[in-house]
């Protein structure tokens, strides 16, 4: 079994390029490993937030992984929920406010593991609220384990030869499923891998927000993130791994958009 | 007064509706069914929303999400499906978020899950045993300003009498003191303005305001709550305990047959009293010491195997007059009623405990 050194000095000092801190952050500092993905979809959910001007209207329902650091942090209303339930949280905050923009942050353990009912119930009630899904294919806070989502060869703590399909099942393609349902009124995934691909899943953030403010359904925004110590890859090389790997199984683009649908307009593919 | 004959279910959604319920989400199961069928019906009419779970867990984060925004919210099942809420009743203890919860238990086998709780943590849940439908009707509405006035979540235990029962009962809105406006619940509004909310069983709160002493503060905090509530809110009815040889200890509906056969029996001159804890968590310990004090046998009735024979020998301070008098006597959720509630088992092994004590 080989193993590639995810923690070897960079052969440049490392140079501060610049603040990428958005304004609904109270710290710079986000308190996740270098080469993570999940800041950056922290980011642009927040920034998004904000161009909205849904700061002072909207409540955060973290659930329970790396991300829920931002718990501290967000300069937004939020709880950290139970493993896997905040969807059945966010319903009974929307059905008592429906006025308020009311998301889910939740990983691929969370909502894929451990919180498949409540999604998929959430979205079979049509709940106007968005449910953000950072899949990194692992378990990362606990140091990379299979989660549900793991695709079929990828490496993990508990599936060091790789994810064998007949020992260990398929993964979940929750954003497929999903966006079958009636119900549901807009979907989409998304990476952070790369910029180009960052800023169209900004804009899939920006569709799902207008659609729950205006009640049309239930919306879920699926992101690929990089998980730089939970996966058997060198933290460099993890933009391309997901690339390369994780996007054969969960293309990008958008699965179900009820606007455009109704317009006539393509989908975003 | 106007008494109308409701089935204690309905009663208990009319008394939380007089509470201010605006949230019921919860999934079927007897006998705790009807509560739901009933608020199913009548929030909507009332402007709330009652959303059917599609499991336990479900129901109660929808009533705890619910409950942040500030509404008053609740969920209920029988002890089986509160047993799947357990780690959810422990989140709210020590997020600190005011819920109710309605266990129609099957006989009084859920008294260890109701005061003692199988969650995670230092928490405890404020738990009341109505004798009776009246006295449910007063419970509920109690239940409501607690679970407010302390931020933490309650327990309604009933069962299958208590919630299939048909009695003529005027469901009145009672007064309580004033409660400060929920200035913890979230709007929304202190988004973005440097200072916003934060909720979390573990409390450390945001960046900018810390709570004092991080997570091990937030739960020396909690933990003192409950030290108070524990002082605070004991609850319990006796009767004839002054002269009593033997005193009778029983909960809930178990308690009304317990009343009605000593009272039968003071009538006939035999010295026995009856000591009943309304609510079981807080234990009324201090009470029960008191009451028990003159007693030469202290004789505990509860349908299980023994569970708040627990409290009671903690209490009484000769544990060696405590016995249990009471067995395992399900209730099939309204097909069968069990084979001890009815008056005549109880009064006959009251009678054998009076009996004992003269031998």
């Amino acid at each position: 079994m080989s193993h590639d050194s995810t923690i070897a000095p960079t052969e440049v000092p490392l140079r501060r390029v610049g603040s990428f801190k958005p304004d609904l952050l109270q710290t710079e500092n986000h308190g996740l490993c270098p080469g993570c993905g999940h800041p950056i979809g922290v980011r642009i959910i927040l920034e998004v937030l904000q161009e909205m001007n849904l700061a002072n209207r909207s409540i955060c329902i973290l659930g329970h992984g790396c991300y829920g650091t931002f718990q501290s942090k967000l300069d937004i209303e939020s709880i950290l929920s139970l493993h896997g339930r905040s969807p059945a949280v966010a319903t009974g905050m929307k059905r008592m406010r429906p006025d308020c923009a009311i998301f889910t942050l939740q990983g691929d353990g969370d909502m894929v593991s451990e919180g498949l009912a409540e999604v998929m119930h959430t979205a079979a009630r049509g709940e106007s609220v968005t449910c953000f899904l950072l899949n990194n294919g692992v378990f990362g806070d606990t140091g990379g384990q299979m989660t549900a989502t793991t695709v079929v060869g990828q490496r993990t703590k508990n599936t060091l030869e790789g994810r064998n399909p007949t020992y260990h099942g398929h993964p979940i393609p929750i954003a497929e499923i999903v966006a079958r349902m009636p119900g549901v009124a807009y979907v989409a995934r998304g990476s952070v891998h790369a910029a180009p691909d960052t800023v169209r899943t900004r804009r899939y953030v920006r569709k799902a927000f207008e659609h729950q403010m205006q009640g049309n359904g239930f919306t879920l925004v699926e992101m690929l993130t990089m998980c730089p110590t939970g996966w058997f890859v060198p933290t460099p090389q993890g933009p391309n791994y997901l690339n390369e790997t994780l996007q054969k199984v969960y293309p990008l683009g958008e699965l179900r958009d009820i606007r455009a649908e109704k317009n006539g307009t393509p989908l975003h593919r | 007064m106007a008494l109308k004959l409701l089935e204690g279910s309905e009663a208990i959604a009319e008394a939380a509706l007089a509470a201010g319920l605006k949230f019921y989400s919860a999934y079927p199961m007897s006998p705790s069914t009807e509560l739901l069928e009933h608020l199913a019906r009548k929030l909507p009419e009332r402007g709330g929303v009652c959303v059917n779970a599609d499991t336990e867990i479900e129901g109660v984060m929808m009533a705890i999400g619910a409950a942040t925004v500030g509404a008053r919210s609740a969920t209920g099942s029988t002890g089986q499906g509160v047993a799947l809420m357990q780690e959810a009743i422990a989140e709210a203890a020590l997020t600190e978020l005011p819920l109710v919860v309605f266990t129609m238990g099957r006989a009084q086998q859920d008294y260890f899950q109701s005061t003692r709780g199988g969650g995670w943590g230092d928490y405890r849940t404020i738990t009341l045993a109505p004798k009776d439908v009246p006295e449910a009707v007063e419970h509920t509405q109690l239940l409501f300003h607690l679970a407010d006035k302390y931020r933490c979540p309650c327990i309604l235990l009933g069962d299958n009498i208590l919630a299939r029962t048909q009695i003529g009962v005027d469901v009145q809105p009672l007064e309580f003191p004033s409660l400060p406006p929920k200035e913890w619940a979230f709007d929304g509004a202190s988004g973005g303005t440097g200072r916003a909310k934060s909720l979390w069983s573990w409390g450390i709160g945001k960046e900018n305001n810390l709570a004092e002493g991080g997570v091990d503060g937030h739960w020396k905090r909690v933990a003192a709550k409950f030290k108070h509530i524990e002082a605070a809110e004991q609850r319990f009815d006796q009767g004839f305990v002054d002269d009593a040889e033997l005193l009778v200890v029983s909960f809930g509906t178990a308690g009304k047959f317990v009343e009605y056969i000593v009272r039968e029996l003071r009538a006939q001159g035999q010295r026995v009293g009856y000591f009943r804890p309304v609510t079981l968590w807080p234990f009324p310990g201090a009470a029960l010491e008191r009451a028990s004090r003159a007693a030469r046998k202290v004789a505990v009735f509860e349908l299980n195997a023994g569970q708040m024979i627990e409290d009671v020998r903690m209490h009484v301070t000769d544990r060696s007059k405590v016995v249990a008098i009471g067995d395992i006597s399900t209730d099939e959720a309204g097909i069968n009623m069990g084979s001890l509630m009815s008056a005549p088992p109880i009064r006959e092994r009251i009678r054998n405990a009076l009996q004992e004590i003269h031998a």
